[in-house]
């Protein structure tokens, strides 16, 4: 995926715009990346989004995606329930994430997980493992994985985060910037904002900016637009 | 008016809304109209108007009918109580259970479930209006819908039909054309291969007949294509 919202441009087929079952064409021995199939010896886009060349590697940048969960990634969790032993967290993925007991910060007896964290609460945890058939493992265990107690969670679409993040972090900081507030990123598109009202108020907004015109150029420039 | 006596052309083989045989109804498709939707679609097409809209992949409920090894589609079609001069009971009924049904069936040929394992694509197209051709028009909104939902996809499922009245072979049959008439041959295919991936036959078609609708409905499958793929790249602004 593309760090920024210019796509480049160094083959003439790049950052067009694909739909579902479009032959590519002209792509010989490339490999097939992420939304792109080979049926009969061609290329085809299985979904709507930005054609990306990057080297022998054709793929797609999707313009709408649901979460799917990978081993590792940072998110935000929603509780949605508990069992004496287990959280049920919604990580915006088709399925909810388990989180045992076991993996969680604290020592928690067997039958007082509510005492810890409640439903409806948040909590920054990490993916721990993910089986083929999406049911994945949260863990709390780690640096800085923690309970949210204060700010907001904000949704953005996961395939947009690249955006939010910018080139090396620099959107992110111009964000922070933007409304003198600590924000984290979960990969699966739960932005965590924690700040004074105003300045939580401002990412907000620059956050919908960032969601409803990511795919079009210039996003930096609306961005520092909003700081002035 | 019975049976017989309806005319379906006059003596210029002009039909009664103005097209000639081979001519289909405008079509009109704008993406996106359904906010809270993964993705949406709606269509409008002669005087048939529906909506289309795609939530999900979500887990699927209750577990039983769950696949291990793919997604399941949950289609249902649905006609409003107020799209026909007759009212229509809301619900389920025989008819709206049939075409949930077929349109399933020509959807799963072209959606890549095994990326989704146990999980539900829940596709809703609800008829606003209906001057025959409903299905037609439910299945390409779907397949719009689920585009805009970013839903893998090997190709768009576009549906048309074409019919016989008067002994006329006719493109994309209207409300009269298809009542009085004596076939309709409604299709999905996928515009990039030609394959056929939903046919039903209401009514009797000689060889030749059958292949003259066959060959109407892929000209417009591809025309309806054009501006299903017109929709979709005016919802993201165009080429980027």
């Amino acid at each position: 995926m593309s760090e920024d919202s210019t796509p480049s441009e160094q083959d003439s087929g790049a950052g067009r715009l694909v739909h579902p079952g479009e032959r590519l064409g002209g792509h010989e021995g490339a490999e097939a990346g992420h939304g792109v199939r080979r049926i009969d010896g061609q290329m085809v886009a299985m979904r709507m989004g930005n054609l990306q060349e990057n080297g022998q590697m054709v793929s797609i940048d999707p313009l709408s995606s649901r979460y799917v969960p990978r081993a590792g990634d940072l998110v935000i969790g929603l509780v949605e329930g508990m069992t004496n032993n287990i959280w049920f967290l919604d990580i915006g993925a088709s399925f909810n994430a388990i989180l045992p007991m076991s993996l969680a910060p604290w020592k928690v007896e067997f039958g007082a997980v509510r005492e810890h964290l409640n439903v409806g609460e948040a909590v920054l945890c990490r993916v721990q493992e993910v089986d083929e058939t999406q049911s994945a493992v949260a863990t709390m265990k780690g640096m800085g994985l923690r309970k949210l107690k204060s700010g907001l969670v904000e949704q953005i679409p996961p395939h947009i985060i690249p955006q939010v993040i910018g080139k090396g972090g620099s959107m992110l900081q111009a964000l922070k910037d933007l409304g003198d507030a600590r924000l984290v990123v979960g990969q699966n598109g739960r932005v965590w904002i924690d700040g004074e009202q105003d300045g939580m108020r401002d990412i907000r907004s620059a956050l919908k900016l960032i969601r409803d015109t990511a795919h079009l150029p210039g996003l930096r420039e609306r961005i520092d637009a909003l700081g002035e | 008016m019975g049976y017989g006596d309806y005319q379906c052309m006059d003596a210029n083989g002009i039909r009664e809304d103005g097209r000639k045989a081979d001519e289909m109804r405008a079509v009109e498709i704008e993406c996106g109209v359904i906010p809270v939707a993964d993705g949406s679609a709606y269509i409008k097409w002669g005087k048939n108007e529906a909506i289309a809209a795609v939530y999900g992949p979500m887990e699927a409920h209750p577990r039983k009918i769950q696949r291990q090894d793919r997604a399941i589609l949950d289609v249902r079609y649905n006609m409003a109580p107020f799209s026909t001069t007759d009212r229509i009971r809301p619900g389920f009924n025989r008819r709206s259970r049939e075409i949930s049904k077929v349109t399933k069936d020509a959807l799963e040929s072209v959606v890549d479930l095994e990326l989704y394992p146990r999980s539900k694509i829940r596709v809703e197209i609800e008829i606003i209006c209906a001057e025959a051709g409903t299905r037609c028009c439910g299945i390409t909104a779907a397949s719009v819908a689920l585009a805009d939902a970013g839903i893998p996809m090997s190709d768009m499922v576009v549906s048309v039909a074409a019919g016989k009245c008067n002994g006329v072979v006719l493109m994309d049959l209207n409300k009269p054309e298809d009542n009085y008439g004596e076939a309709d041959l409604p299709m999905g295919i996928l515009p990039m291969t030609d394959e056929l991936v939903f046919l039903q036959m209401d009514g009797d078609l000689s060889m030749e007949e059958f292949k003259l609708c066959w060959d109407y409905n892929v000209k417009a499958a591809h025309d309806v294509h054009a501006i299903m793929v017109d929709a979709l790249q005016r919802r993201y602004g165009g080429d980027v």
